[in-house]
């Protein structure tokens, strides 16, 4: 394995990590360690305080309390030698609207003092990486979502930073272009860039991460690879059932219903648009639901997903 | 000394600052044009239109034209006026709008670089402003003596005083409603700063108060340079624009880093 690999050194290590904004405390005392060349999520939903952890760890804002080390320094007091290693795509877009991308990418370039040759070098190579060769010469404002945030992306890695950090990278784009941003990620990951992602879709952290953190509430509630975290807390497969009785209102609506499907099944969670039952064989448990005379509007079987380890562990479900 | 406080205040790199607002301002020429032409335009008009108008005053014991006198205060006021815009407008913009501090906080550069970089971008603007309005001083007449070179260094200050202060109360903005506010305090400053005429013609109350105008005290040490009409009361003026801009400065150091970092 190269120095980078998986085998060094923790580049981030974070014990009892906490952020308070006045009385109200966001972060409240996570553990974490992030290895060098791995990829880490953070999976929480709104307010989990996933973006309050990403801007310690980029050495922007002051821990409160505990201890946090990056590269093995001190934020406080070695603050631009450890930025000068990072790269960042913060949750919201911060690209300068009425300015080209090239230049964009170009000025971001002198902030970490960056030869000017190399600068223009590094800013055709990123651009042809998140495919904006094209566009070089637009302002940001005519780019659409997605271009905006690969642009952000390249941005972050002007400096070949040994860690990402991308605080919900693909929030709010389509399907493609999801997808794109996920292949480029891939590729720095195979490269040997550490990536820290936040993140409140729980395919996109299946997808990425190596390790997670599920947050809630500033609080770290599991811990594990995406396969471990299932496993531990959910069934192999789910069953999904919809029933539309307008006459008792919600699904849990009849409370004969729900306590039949129980037995049926190793844990039941009644949401208000469905009934989740989670089981070791879905197709198995959906054909004993069918001859027990329950009939609902519409059944799934799949998978157990992260989502599902999210709505046992906090009883609430990720994107509201 | 100076090496212990210079991190305080800022690194070296507060200069990408300066050449990240320059490349700004480089696509949008028409606004440094204007930088430009502006005090051409102001001492034009008084040159023509006032100075016919109202003739010669006495200053000091001395005959001088109207415009001579006024062309100090046109100055001042051109200071502070660009000074004005140029922080508060601008670095809100920055600030709160697009953003663009949070993600340059991502780089090595802290929170006293970007300070330190916006005030030496407001030096530098003053500075070139400044030079150009005493050069169009000069060639319209407006200067009496070679002394009006002295002024260069005064409107500096000045510009950068107001810089100070700029930058602390755009922090205090929250959107651009409040920007009415501004305008509210600036506006009597500008007309009840004795830029125009001697300010013993307000009465006596009115020029107690008026003194304590940072653009008064600006005008007037501008005159007295100008004029070459030199008195130990300009080293007070001049320290009460240091004064008025450290304050300025150091409110703005804290409530950057509260806003950018918190
Ligand atoms: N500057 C601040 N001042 C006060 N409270 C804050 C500040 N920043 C965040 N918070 C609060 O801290 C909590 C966590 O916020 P944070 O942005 O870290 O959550 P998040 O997990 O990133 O959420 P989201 O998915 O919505 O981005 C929220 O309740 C938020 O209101
Ligand atoms: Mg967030």
């Amino acid at each position: 394995m190269s120095e980078r690999g998986q085998g060094g050194a923790p580049v981030v290590v974070a014990r009892g990590l906490t952020k308070r904004f006045g009385e109200f405390a966001a972060v409240r005392g996570i553990d974490v360690t992030v290895r060098p060349g791995e990829s880490f999520g953070f999976l929480g939903p709104n307010g989990a305080g996933k973006t309050s952890t990403m801007r310690m760890v980029s050495a922007v804002s002051r821990p409160s309390a505990g201890e946090l080390t990056i590269f093995g320094l001190d934020p406080r007091t070695h603050g631009p030698e450890i930025r000068a290693r990072l790269g960042v795509v913060p949750q919201e877009d911060t690209l300068e609207l009425e300015l080209s991308v090239r230049w964009n990418l170009e000025i971001f370039g002198r902030y970490f003092d960056l030869p000017r040759a190399l600068i223009r070098q590094r800013t055709q190579e990123l651009l042809e990486f998140v495919q904006l060769a094209d566009r070089a010469d637009s302002r940001v404002d005519d780019l659409s979502g997605g271009m905006r945030r690969r642009l952000t992306i390249a941005r972050a890695l002007i400096n070949q930073p040994e860690i990402l950090i991308l605080d919900e990278p693909t929030t709010g784009l389509d399907p493609q272009a999801r997808h794109l941003v996920w292949d480029r990620l891939y590729r720095l990951k195979r490269e040997g860039v550490t990536l820290i992602i936040t993140t409140h879709y729980m395919d996109e952290a299946e997808q990425l991460c190596d390790r997670l953190v599920v947050m809630d509430h500033g609080t770290i509630v599991a811990e594990g690879t995406p396969r471990e975290l299932i496993d531990a807390h959910s069934t192999r497969e789910v069953v999904e059932l919809r029933f539309d009785d307008d006459g008792d209102g919600d699904a849990s609506g009849d409370g004969g219903r729900v306590a039949r499907l129980g037995d049926l099944a190793e844990r039941v969670e009644v949401l208000p648009d469905r009934v989740l039952l989670y089981v070791d064989d879905g197709d198995d448990v959906l054909s004993t639901v069918h001859r027990e005379g329950i009939v609902p509007a519409s059944a799934l079987v799949r998978r157990s997903s992260l989502e599902d380890v999210f709505l046992r562990l906090t009883g609430r479900t990720l994107v509201e | 000394m100076l090496t212990r406080l210079v991190p305080v205040i800022g690194s070296r790199r507060a200069r990408h600052i300066v050449e990240r607002n320059f490349e700004v301002y480089r696509s949008q020429w028409l606004m440094l044009i204007s930088g430009f032409f502006e005090p051409l335009f102001y001492l034009l008009s008084i040159g023509i239109g006032l100075n016919k108008l109202v003739g010669n005053l006495t200053v000091g014991g001395r005959v001088v034209s109207y415009a001579a006198f006024v062309a100090p205060g046109m100055l001042a006021t051109s200071m502070m006026n660009g000074a004005v815009i140029d922080t508060i407008m601008n670095v809100f913009f920055r600030l709160k709008i697009t953003h663009s501090y949070d993600s340059i906080l991502a780089t090595p550069l802290d929170v006293n670089d970007v300070a330190l970089g916006e005030i030496g971008w407001a030096t530098g603007r003053a500075a070139i402003y400044s030079a150009s309005f005493i050069v169009c001083m000069i060639l319209l007449g407006d200067a009496p003596s070679w002394w009006v070179l002295l002024c260069w260094p005064a409107a500096l200050l000045t510009g950068v005083a107001f810089a100070g202060v700029g930058l602390a109360s755009c922090t205090f903005v929250r959107s651009w409603q409040d920007f009415d506010m501004i305008t509210l305090v600036q506006l009597p400053i500008f007309l009840f700063s004795a830029t125009f005429f001697p300010i013993t013609l307000y009465p006596r109350w009115l020029g107690a108060l008026v003194q304590l105008s940072p653009l008064y005290q600006s005008a007037a040490l501008l005159r007295g340079l100008s004029l070459g009409q030199f008195s130990g009361v300009m080293v007070l003026r001049a320290g009460y624009l240091v004064v008025f801009g450290l304050v300025g400065l150091s409110v703005a150091a804290r409530r950057f880093a509260r806003i950018l970092t918190p």
